[in-house]
């Protein structure tokens, strides 16, 4: 490498230990260790406990269930974005990213008040259902389908996003040549486009699953703190029962978790060289 | 890579510089809950003394002390409740007040200046006190209500909400019991972790929340929350239909009070802001903005009749006398935070 490079890279570098390799050290070490610092692997016979591996599988579940509605829900807005004849392509696409600009915080909170029954969304809802000659109100805050909700609307930009990126750059000719050699616009999409865009599904899948499987507080304040996920179970032992060794335990056993997924994706993924990650 | 090396320099030197230019001014740091204090408080604060404040907030207890202990930022002066002062003293975790520099520590009603977590207060000031009860909306119960039991009555359906908070949940559902809100009996709070569950489980409850439960109640997003009596004083403000009662079985009451912790950096900064606290005005100020109680007796003259009169702000003796203490239960807390877990996990 050259020499310049090399320096290039040392912010970078930097970077890595102090935030990344340093942090993950910690984590390894504390989930190690009891509360007096005695190496022990306790740690992870507590987490054996059903308790804690039933909240683990509702995150897997509600996380997996994230993923598929952003992917079916983001890979037709993909396709319709790279659309040739698409005027103003580039102001659609900022209208997916603008929100991402604010805090995801702050966006979960305006759905605290959406969703609440005086809110817009309920009353909206509730008045189509009167007119239809329902007789109740249906509440939409404070339940499972709240947290999938607000999980789908935080994280749909990054399935969007690498779709976008893979179904954008495939070589329009590939497809010209399919429908020259007479194959229908469905054999076109299933033989062709689908099989491309692969490298991007994979990668929008991982930028989906990622985040989600780890949600916390999105769970708490939708969900009423009545459908704890791993990661509000992880900031339990952190910030309220302070036993900072079991809670890097819990962390090790996700992040474990993450790099099986990962690596899982990366067979797609990778092959081609495309997408995000 | 010497120029680069040399632009390092030169970008610690501009950092290290800024730093003692900030670090020349006065400053502490103050840890208290969320919406706890008159924000025009801390200006005043800071232009009399030139002292500046940084403000920190925390949501709960628990919260706060594991900060505390665990360390990281050294904050001068910190807000905790009585039973985690309690632990704090016998953590060793604590800065003794020197009461020589807190003249108005002397406007304390008495019996406060002598709390038995905190005997003559040798490490805490009153901040402020109040009591655990429910926050209900006229509009949307049957009759008024009196009893804990109105919690899990099920015609509330999805109609109640409740703390996430450890101690005032568990608490409460103790006291509905007729059990002692301090228990440490295993049976006991395995009966209030049923009870919890059954609340769950019946469809009453709508959500566990924390600050946010005042604002679904001002919403009129639910029949009734647990919610502590400062919140309720000011919830009724912006809701009339609102009413706060401290249920019949008896509840929690509880005094918050500031203390110096022992990482601190600045203790005579820190004390002068806590006689600042205690001064008469200030303590009106702080208590009229947030709607708790003052145990500032000076305070009392600065404060509007209404607010004076109102049994909700100022609890009548016979509510006082079937309520009690939070006491630590550090010996059992790993089974306080295992009931509270199978409570909220399942």
């Amino acid at each position: 490498m050259h020499r310049s490079q090399k320096s290039a890279s040392l912010p970078f570098i930097v970077w890595m230990v102090l935030f990344t390799i340093v942090p993950i050290i910690l984590v390894i070490v504390y989930a190690l260790q009891n509360g007096g610092g005695d190496f022990t692997l306790q740690n992870f016979v507590d987490f054996a406990d059903p308790i804690y591996i039933n909240v683990l599988l509702r995150s897997i579940g509600i996380a997996l269930l994230c993923t598929a509605v952003c992917l079916l829900i983001g890979y037709p807005t993909a396709y319709f974005l790279t659309h040739k004849g698409l005027d103003k392509k580039g102001i659609l696409i900022l209208l997916f990213i603008i929100p991402m600009w604010m805090n995801f915080l702050v966006r979960t909170y305006a759905w605290l008040t959406l969703l609440e029954s005086n809110g817009l969304i309920t009353s909206t809802v509730n008045a189509i259902r009167h007119l239809f000659g329902a007789q109740d109100d249906v509440r939409l805050l404070y339940n499972y389908g709240a947290v999938l909700m607000g999980m789908v609307y935080n994280y749909l930009p990054f399935m969007i996003l690498p779709l976008y990126t893979a179904l954008d750059k495939m070589d329009k000719k590939v497809i010209e040549a399919a429908e020259d050699l007479g194959a229908t616009k469905f054999q076109v999409f299933v033989k062709v486009v689908l099989p491309l865009s692969l490298p991007g599904i994979a990668s929008g899948i991982t930028m989906v699953f990622m985040p989600a499987v780890t949600t916390f507080v999105i769970s708490r304040l939708l969900g009423g703190a009545q459908f704890k996920l791993f990661g509000d179970l992880i900031e339990q032992q952190f910030l309220f029962t302070g036993d900072w060794n079991f809670g890097s335990a819990m962390s090790l056993v996700m992040m474990a978790l993450l790099l099986i997924s990962m690596g899982l994706m990366n067979r797609f993924g990778d092959r081609e060289g495309g997408g995000i990650l | 890579m010497k120029k680069l090396s040399l632009l390092l320099v030169f970008v610690l030197l501009i950092v290290t510089l800024s730093g003692c230019g900030a670090t020349a001014k006065e400053s502490i740091t103050v840890y208290n809950w969320e919406d706890y204090i008159d924000p025009a408080a801390l200006e005043l604060f800071t232009e009399e003394t030139g002292i500046e404040v940084k403000y920190v907030r925390f949501t709960t207890n628990e919260e706060m002390y594991i900060k505390l202990e665990k360390g990281g930022t050294a904050y001068d002066v910190a807000f905790p409740s009585d039973y985690l002062i309690e632990r704090m003293i016998a953590n060793d975790m604590l800065m003794p007040l020197d009461k020589e520099a807190l003249p108005n520590f002397r406007y304390i009603t008495s019996w406060m200046q002598d709390p038995d977590y905190d005997p003559n207060s040798a490490y805490s000031a009153a901040y402020m006190w109040g009591t655990v009860g429910i926050l209900y909306n006229t509009k949307m119960v049957s009759e008024p209500i009196t009893s804990w039991g109105a919690m899990w009555d099920t015609q509330y359906e999805r109609n109640v909400l409740m703390m996430d908070s450890v101690r005032d949940s568990l608490g409460v559902t103790l006291c509905y019991l007729g059990y002692d809100l301090n228990t440490r009996s295993q049976s006991e709070l395995e009966a209030a972790r049923d009870k919890l569950i059954e609340q769950r489980e019946s469809g009453v409850l709508l959500a566990y929340g924390v600050d946010e439960i005042k604002d679904k109640m001002v919403a009129g997003e639910a029949a009734m929350g647990l919610v502590w009596s400062g919140d309720a004083v000011n919830s009724i403000k912006l809701n009339p239909d609102l009413a706060y009662v401290v249920p019949d079985e008896g509840s929690n009451v509880w005094l918050d009070g500031m203390v110096i912790p022992k990482t601190c950096k600045n203790y005579d900064g820190a004390m002068q802001f806590i006689n600042f606290m205690l001064r008469s005005d200030i303590a009106a100020m702080n208590s009229q903005y947030i709607g708790y109680s003052t145990p500032n007796d000076g305070a009392l003259e600065y404060l509007p009749e209404e607010m004076t009169s109102d049994p909700n702000f100022n609890p009548p003796e016979d509510v006082i006398a079937r309520c009690t203490f939070f006491h630590d239960v550090a010996d059992v807390l790993d089974v306080y935070n295992r009931i509270w877990l199978e409570v909220t996990a399942n």
